[in-house]
């Protein structure tokens, strides 16, 4: 009995797919736009409906589209109907979250082909609406996430001495950098640092250039195990260590400059991967940088740079397309923001990275990338690391 | 053990707390409504925060009327150190599934599951309204009664059953309650009731109220000593219909039936049967779809229709099956969930007591 439990089976991404993400997709419903997702995830693994034995499906709160559990009714378009499906929902984090608890399916030997898919239709409703519900005795979010965030920005500037222009030189690089990305948002083709740096203050030190988008868009993952593998027609990514860690919203001592929930789940994914020295063990990072100051931030409490010198690594370069981090290759949250899928982008681009997939943005000899996701009030994180090699065991 | 374990790990129930159930607790916000409920069940098995595995829970930002609204709740478990930890917009039974393959894959040895729903602050006929289909079928408002009502008349125009027998099983789960049950919302006789939509009557809904329930699960030797006589989970399954109701049987629950063939349930006779049937008539659809004959005990909680907070009421089906196996009351017994219009999502699960 305790000898299984020690031998997880190996989990291999073999089909990714993702709808062009823009402000409002008035052309198909909800289902509509789920369904666009995971045909082209299950095209990309050369797989039909009838090869899926059970979906995972997440997104963030039914309040931004108005349907309560929408997984009952998207169950006819996921082809779900007969089998097992699961809603999950982390907040932010939620993408993320979703693709792990898919990844344990297969993990644990439950099911050998999962699909797996995050959406937001934002345009359906309001999403600082769906933020700003007024609760009694509970401290008002201040005009959305935006308003949250800031003041934890600026105590990041004050303890480490960052200068002001490091925010608008990460909204640079990801804007250019989802000029590649057929399915980013934002497509700025006339973006240049004097504009970001000229965009109207929207919460003091956050300009508007430097926020994400409100988008509409899906994202789906096919998940095998490694017989499944073999018969891929591509190049799998393989799977090296997941996890999701959370703390508590609210109480004393909580850091939210560099929360210790995220440096514990960098932690154990690197256990599980066998990294000890990221820097220079990863080869690409889609991290979760929905206000682009939050690079610097997650590049220390990742474990990529020492408390207070992430700001640096931004400054020099490192984290551009070609330097030796690449940093949200695929433009990144701050290009693309359908709340609910934006974490599985960051995981499936991370993924697309070590399959040699992503095109355009493709980062030569990429072997190894982290996806990072995060979410509520930076207290629910989820990550995996993935390989273009099977995991060793 | 009767039933070979199927999975790569053994994993039982080994603790179970519920709250009273009641109409309402305006004076209680979530976090005070599940707290309790938390310290009981940790007690149970002398485990603190910070030795459980991982922690998943159930509930819905609908019936809290804000979003993230388990982010509160979160604070409550008291997750620091930082914990692994993960939250289904489901019933808690799907939440319990979670953590349960989450051990299987030997990430974790021990769970604390939980869920709550205060149905209270809201219409919650009108609320459920907003899982329906947004585009064809919300807009007109249909509302859970009203759908259970198309359900109950399709199993009496096919012959399935009649008022009669849809209102002795109202009376029994209230005097089954009444008998057992401390923490249930409703335990008096049914009254006469009017038709609430014809052909349910007052006596064939459930009660409308709020409440919190968890669980913890441990693996092998861990369940052993924890708990005296564990809860172990021989199968678990669940699976989903289309939502449409014209698409679907509406006597009939394949969903169950296929659920509870990959959970082993047919393998061997159960004793105990906790079905999450919140009207009367889906008790029927619900035993022919998992093959109850009239020696089973059905309820003996008086289920769904004398307790049924919304989110937790699967998660408490579960949790009341694994407590008759605790204290030697069952030997195999059958746990289900549902979630959605008329039966459309459901989960069983097959738990089996140590036999002496």
């Amino acid at each position: 009995m305790s000898k299984a439990a020690t031998s997880k089976e190996s989990v291999a991404v073999v089909g990714i797919g993702q709808t062009k993400h823009v402000a409002a997709r008035h052309d198909v419903s909800l289902a509509g736009l789920v369904r666009e997702a995971a045909v082209r995830a299950l095209a990309d693994a050369e797989l039909t409906w009838a090869d899926i034995d059970a979906v995972v499906i997440g997104k963030a709160p039914d309040f931004f589209e108005g349907v309560m559990m929408p997984e009952l009714y998207l169950a006819d378009a996921l082809g779900a109907v007969g089998k097992p499906m699961l809603r999950v929902h982390t907040a932010g984090s939620v993408g993320g979250s979703t693709a792990l608890v898919a990844a344990n399916l297969v993990a644990a030997r439950v099911h050998r082909t999962v699909l797996t898919l995050a959406f937001e239709k934002q345009s359906e409703s309001n999403a600082m609406w769906g933020l700003s519900l007024p609760v009694p005795f509970q401290q008002p979010l201040l005009a959305g996430a935006g308003g949250f965030f800031a003041p934890h920005v600026r105590a990041y500037m004050r303890r480490t001495g960052a200068p002001d222009t490091v925010g608008s030189l990460v909204a640079y690089k990801d804007r250019r950098n989802a000029l590649k990305n057929p399915y980013a948002h934002l497509h700025e083709h006339d973006i240049t640092l004097e504009k970001v740096q000229a965009s109207p203050m929207l919460w003091d030190p956050i300009r508007y250039s430097e926020t994400c988008p409100s988008s509409d868009g899906a994202c789906a993952m096919v998940l095998t195990d490694r017989a499944g593998a073999a018969r891929s027609p591509r190049p799998p990514a393989w799977v090296h260590g997941g996890a999701m860690r959370s703390e508590p919203t609210l109480f004393a001592g909580k850091d939210f400059v560099s929360p210790q929930a995220g440096k514990d789940c960098a932690a154990d994914v690197y256990r599980q991967a066998g990294i000890t020295d990221p820097r220079r063990e990863i080869d690409a990072v889609e991290m979760y940088v929905p206000f682009s100051w939050y690079e610097p931030m997650w590049l220390e409490n990742l474990g990529f740079a020492e408390e207070g010198e992430g700001w640096k690594l931004t400054e020099a370069g490192v984290t551009e397309l070609d330097g030796d981090l690449p940093v949200n290759p695929s433009g990144g949250v701050l290009s693309t923001n359908p709340i609910g899928a934006s974490g599985m982008i960051r995981f499936a681009e991370a993924a697309l990275q070590v399959r040699g997939r992503a095109g355009e943005h493709q980062i030569a000899g990429a072997r190894r990338a982290l996806g990072h996701a995060y979410g509520g009030g930076a207290q629910f994180f989820a990550m995996w690391l993935v390989g273009a090699e099977p995991p060793a065991s | 053990m009767a039933t070979p374990h199927r999975y790569a790990r053994e994993v039982a129930v080994v603790a179970f707390a519920q709250s009273d159930h009641r109409r309402r607790t305006d004076e209680l916000s979530e976090v005070e409504m599940v707290m309790p409920v938390l310290h009981q069940v940790l007690a149970r098995t002398g485990l603190k925060t910070g030795e459980i595995g991982f922690t998943c829970s159930g509930s819905s930002d609908y019936l809290a009327g804000r979003a993230f609204s388990f982010t509160m709740t979160l604070d409550g478990v008291g997750a620091w150190p930082p914990i692994s930890e993960s939250h289904v917009e489901m019933d808690g039974a799907w939440a319990l599934y979670e953590a349960w393959v989450k051990i299987q894959t030997g990430e974790a040895d021990t769970a604390l599951v939980y869920a709550y729903g205060k149905s209270s602050p809201g219409p919650v006929r009108d609320v459920l309204t907003r899982q329906l289909d947004p585009y064809y079928l919300a807009p007109l408002w249909p509302d859970s009664v009203a759908l259970a009502a198309l359900q109950a008349q399709a199993l009496i125009d096919a012959g399935e059953t009649d008022e009669p027998a849809l209102a002795a099983i109202g009376a029994r789960s209230r005097a089954s309650a009444a008998a057992g049950n401390p923490h249930a919302q409703l335990t008096g006789a049914v009254p006469q009731g009017d038709y609430q939509v014809r052909p349910l009557r007052t006596g064939d809904c459930p009660p409308i109220g709020d409440g919190a329930a968890a669980v913890i699960l441990a693996a092998g030797d861990t369940a052993r000593r924890l708990c005296e006589r564990p809860a172990w989970i021989t199968g678990i399954d669940h699976r989903i219909e289309a939502h449409a109701l014209g698409l679907r049987d509406l006597t009939d629950s394949p969903s169950t039936r296929t659920a509870a063939e990959h959970a082993g349930l047919f393998e061997a006779p159960v004793d105990t049967a906790e079905l999450h049937a919140p009207f009367s008539s889906q008790e029927v659809v619900l035993r022919k779809a998992l093959g109850l004959d009239d020696g089973v005990a059905v309820n003996p909680s008086g289920g769904a229709l004398a307790a049924n907070p919304i989110m937790a009421a699967g998660l408490i089906r579960i949790g009341e099956a694994a407590a008759r196996i605790h204290r030697g009351a069952s030997d195999r017994a059958v746990a289900h969930a549902t979630s959605g219009p008329c039966l459309q999502q459901n989960l069983v699960a097959v738990l089996e007591g140590d036999r002496a």
